[in-house]
Order: C-alpha cells, then structure tokens, then sequence
C-alpha cells in the first residue's frame, strides 16, 4: 500500500520516462535473454506479456473496486474518477488478455479461441461485465447518482471475479471437454526474472496510463465547473 | 430546523440552484415563492432529504422519520386502493393507532367513501387529497408541501387552509406555491427564488 | 423486529400491486412454454437428453429476466419510490421486498413450466428441482437489485439483460451442472454459495441505489 502512495507522489514524467526504461528492459529480457521453451520454443515467449497483463487487469479491477468502496464508505470526492479511469484501465488490458490469450492459442494450437483455457474465458466474462459498466454510466446523468450506481457495480464486479473463476472451473465437468490449454513455462532462473520484470513493467505502465487518463479527466471536470460557474 | 448556507444544486451541466441561503427556525411557516424553472422543486427536495446539494452546506435537524413531504408527484400507487396506500405508510411510518388515524383523515379530506376504490379511478384533485393524507399520517414535525394546492378544487383548498391553520406554530412548515396571496397571512416569512 | 415487519408490509403490497396487474405472470407462462416449443425446433434429431436439459437453464434466466424488467415499474411510475426511500425503514427492507416478490412469482410460474418440461422433453430430477430453487433465489436477488439500477437510468429495459447476463452465468453453471452430472452435490453447493454472497452484497448495497 506504501508503495502505492509513493508513486503517486512521483511527477507523471518521471513515471512515464521510468516506465519506458522498464519497459525496454522487459522486453530486452522476454526476447533475446530468456531461455527458449522446450515444446513450444519461441512462441511462447507471449507467455510473459499474457500472464502479466492479465494480473494487472485483476489489480486494475481490485483498485476500481477498492476506490468505489472509498466513494461509497467515506464519501471521498475524488473517489469516483478514480474507480472509473482504474475500470477503464481494466478493460483495456483485459481486452490485452483476450487478444494475446488468441494470438497464443492459434500458434500453440491453430484455434483462435480455447473454451478450455479457464482465465481466457474468465476475462471473456468480466469483459462483457466490464462493457456494461460502461453502459451503465453513461446512460446516467452526471451527479451523486451515477458516482453511486458505478461504484455498486464495480463491486459486484470484484465478487464476481473469483465466483465466475469456480463456476468455469466446475463447469468442465460438464461442457465440452477441450484438450487444448495453454501452458506456461517451468519457472526457474532467468525465466522468473524475465517474468518479474515484465509483470513489474506492466504494472508501473498501467500506472502511468491511469495517471494520464486521471489528469486528463480531472483537467475536463474542472473545465466544465468553469464553465457553469 | 433548516439551515442552508450558500446551497447550489447542479444536474448534470444544468445549474438549477445556486448561492441560497435559507435559515427556518422551528415553527416557523416558509413560502418559497419564484417563476417556473427556479428551482422550487429542487429546493424542497433537498430540504426533505431526497436529494444532496452539489455545492453549499445544508442541515436538516429532524430525522427522516419526523418529514412529511408532499412531492409533485402524489407518491402513491394507483392499482392499490386509498386505504392500502395509507395502510403501507402507516406501517411504514411505524404510525401509532394506525387505523383510527388512517380513518380519521380519510374522513377529514372526504374521502371516506371512496377508501375501497383504486387510486386510479380517482380524480386528481382526490388523489392530491389522498397525497395530503399520506403527508400527514405520521404526524411529522416538518412538512416540506411543494404546491400543495394544485389540482384541488375550491373545497379541497379549504380543507388544506384549515389544516395549515391547525398546524400553524405548531409544526415547522415550508410551502412552494404559485400563489403566495393564498398563504400569506399564515407565512412568517418568505423566500423568492429567481 | 421492526425489519421483518417491514419487509412484510412491502412485500405484500408488491404481491397485491402483481395479482391486481395480472400481467407479468401470464406473460412468463406464455413465454417459456413458447420458448420450449421453440427449443424442440432447434434441437437437431440426434441431441442428447443433456442437451435439452441445458436448455431449460436458458428458458429460466429468459424467463426470469422477462419479470424481473416489470419489478420496478409501480415505483418508477410518478417517483413513488421516493416515498418509499423518505420512509424512516432501512433501504435494503424495499429490495429484499421486492425480491421475495418476484421470487414467489418465479416460482408460480415454474411450478406450471417444470412440469410441461417434463411432458415435452423428459424428467427432472430432484437435484435439477433443487437447483432450480436455489438458482431462483440468486436469480431474484441479483435480478431485482439490478432492476433497481436499470430503472434509474435512460436506458431502462434495455440495460437490464446487460447488467444481468454476465452475473447469470455462474447460476446457470450451477444449474446445469445440478441437471446433469452424477453428483450434483458440488454445483448444490455453489449455488448456495453464489446466493450467500450476492445477497449479502445486494443487501449491503442497496441503500446506495436509491439514495445519492
């Protein structure tokens, strides 16, 4: 959490000249550095970006989550923006996941789509989740309301996400059985260094991303109080 | 019992109040009066409760169960009949000797014999009435009436003044009308919105 | 408790407000039969008896969110949900109404829909009856919480089957795999879970629903 409210602290071109580097440095290990795959050799080198990404999309969702219960429990102002532009991040590395996840499949298995893969599905259902998020807010005039019915509805998106998790697993007794998943590495050496530094890199980008889009939205909001006043 | 201090209401980017101050002291009677679109509604609503304002800092000293208010709207449902409609609030309301009050001001606003009949079959001056009873039912300490007069006919107005007159000092009351002549000489003060 | 007295009185006026309109349950019954008959037609000649058994699951949620859109409709007209939130009652008691409402009336409408299932396709079992109360419990609660968000907005009946489908679809894994597999046990159990948690987090919530 500490570490959380030091970045904030940190000026946004700082973050982002330091998210490039790290970036750099990912990408510099996922390529040339990591070990090749026994099986899959280099294709699977999406691995690092498609686990990575899909953990911030989950800790993009939890903070939405998280700043809704703020707006709702003690009434921060501030509060609601953030929950919104956090969702939207989540939404988009969550559609990150889906487009990876496929590009993966096809290599590894030829199939564009794996209803056998339990987390491409999961985000294929917070996704839908997630666009009506969107629809929802935005057929709400701005006003307490709308800050109060997003917020609701970022948490049940937060309990849905371990609940939907269970329910795909369960229902593979039942569904179409797939042979087909997508298997990560053997984690060990340089791979869990590779992986550490791209989920590191991911996550100071998403950061940064929100940073950008907060401040953006923050500047709007003020415009248009100008405006009224 | 109500105190605003520079209260503003924004929907969206439409401003309807802005800088109001109001100061209405127990048992007092305060007309808000001004043009269509000033934001009398608006207003009310806050005060009963319903709404937050955006800007500005507003206190209501009694709890929500101590308000009556009188919307717009009669806030009744018109499949069910004036007596069901009485009888929820009433529960709702935690109303003491439910039935004898209900009845008691079934009778005072005539509407008696009708008690049985759905509310949609009503006239909208007896469904205004039957809003009135619901109002009052509880008994509260602050009635919040915005134009509580439309749609009642002249007997159903007089019914309404002798009501106000009862509570007068009594009861803390604040009023949004059209018609400011018609509560004047209850009024112990007076707000005009722009 | 004064909270149970007054989740009764909404709950009857929202039982009353439904035998008045006479409307919503008919239209339920007409609908699933003709969505089973609907099934028969799409289901090729060599379909497992599995296959029409995840259909009913598709005719619940359908017929489901059909009634859930018309729960809010006596509050929405004219605002009387103001009066109902002005009440000094814990905002939760008018979504837990409204919920045992609906659920009642989901539950008459199954009690006519299940058996014609069986007449048409073949026979529940009892954990496919289980499931179907536990999943009812779910669907309600979920369902009619939602339908106090969707009427609060411009789209309205159009945001319903949005915000509802996706949060469905744990009830219908749980339904299904109660219909179907050998030990039922297991997906009995998540949907107990499934119902525990989003009713606590209905219950918890609503009050931000109806107020600003």
């Amino acid at each position: 959490m500490r570490v959380v409210a030091r970045l904030y602290r940190v000026p946004l071109p700082t973050l982002a000249i330091a998210s490039l580097v790290l970036m750099t440095v990912a990408l510099t290990l996922v390529f040339y550095v990591a070990p090749n795959d026994a099986n899959q050799g280099f294709s699977q080198r999406i691995f690092y970006f498609h686990v990575s990404i899909a953990f911030t999309a989950y800790a993009c969702f939890a903070a939405g989550a998280w700043k809704a219960l703020l707006h709702l429990w003690k009434r921060d102002p501030r509060a609601d923006l953030e929950s919104y532009v956090a969702v939207h991040q989540g939404v988009i590395f969550g559609t990150l996941v889906l487009l990876t996840g496929s590009i993966w499949a096809k290599i590894s298995w030829g199939h564009w789509w794996l209803w056998g893969e339990d987390e491409l599905v999961l985000f294929l259902v917070l996704f839908l989740f997630y666009c009506a998020y969107f629809m929802l807010r935005f057929s709400v005039d701005l006003g307490p309301q709308r800050a109060n019915l997003s917020a609701v509805y970022a948490l049940f998106g937060v309990v849905l996400i371990p609940v939907s998790f269970l329910a795909i697993r369960i229902a593979k007794s039942f569904v179409h059985p797939e042979v087909f998943t997508l298997h990560g590495p053997n984690f060990g050496g340089w791979i869990l260094v590779t992986y550490c530094v791209a989920q590191a890199a991911l996550l100071l980008f998403a950061h940064t991303l929100y940073r950008v889009e907060l401040a953006g939205k923050r500047l709007d909001a003020r415009l248009r109080e100008l405006r009224l006043a | 019992m109500i105190r605003a201090r520079k209260v503003g209401k924004r929907f969206g980017d439409k401003r309807v109040l802005r800088g109001v101050d109001l100061d209405v002291a127990r048992g007092a009677f305060a007309v808000v009066t001004g043009p269509n679109g000033s934001g009398k509604t608006t207003l009310l609503r806050l005060c009963a409760g319903l709404a937050l304002p955006s800007e500005g800092e507003l206190e209501v000293e009694v709890p929500r169960a101590a308000v009556g208010y009188l919307a717009h709207e009669p806030l009744v449902y018109r499949e069910l009949t004036a007596l069901e409609n009485l009888d929820l609030y009433g529960r709702l309301y935690r109303v003491t000797e439910r039935r004898e009050r209900i009845g008691m001001l079934l009778e005072r606003f005539g509407l008696w014999d009708v008690r049985h009949d759905r509310v949609v079959s009503y006239s909208r001056g007896m469904t205004q009435r039957l809003a009135l009873c619901r109002v009052l039912l509880h008994e509260p300490e602050l009635l919040v009436l915005d134009e509580p007069y439309t749609a009642l006919d002249e007997a159903g107005a007089d019914l309404l003044d002798a009501q106000l007159t009862e509570l007068h000092g009594e009861r803390t009351v604040l009023v949004s009308t059209h018609d400011p002549d018609r509560v004047a000489p209850l009024a112990t003060q007076q707000l005009a919105l722009a | 408790m004064t909270y149970f007295a007054d989740v009764g009185a909404l709950a009857r006026k929202d039982l009353l407000l439904e035998l008045r309109a006479r409307d919503t349950l008919p239209a339920m019954l007409l609908f699933v039969v003709a969505t089973f008959v609907v099934f028969h037609f799409s289901l090729p000649a060599h379909s497992s008896q599995l296959a029409s058994s995840g259909l009913l699951w598709v005719a619940i949620i359908f017929t489901a969110l059909l009634g859930l859109g018309r729960a809010f409709v006596p509050e929405r007209e004219q605002r009387v949900l103001d009066g109902l939130v002005l009440a000094p009652c814990d905002r939760s008691a008018i979504w837990l109404a409204k919920s045992i409402a609906t659920l009642a009336f989901l539950g008459a409408a199954e009690l006519v829909a299940l058996p014609v299932f069986a007449l048409f396709f073949h026979g529940l079992s009892g954990a496919t009856v289980a499931g179907v109360v536990l999943a009812d419990v779910g669907i309600c609660a979920v369902g009619t919480f939602l339908g106090a968000m969707a009427v609060a907005t411009r789209a309205r009946d159009l945001l319903l089957p949005l915000l509802f489908l996706p949060l469905a679809i744990p009830i219908v894994v749980g339904g299904v795999g109660a219909s179907v597999v050998g030990s039922p046990g297991r997906y009995l159990a998540f949907l107990a879970l499934y119902d525990v948690l989003f009713g606590l987090l209905c219950w918890a919530t609503f009050e931000y629903v109806v107020t600003e």
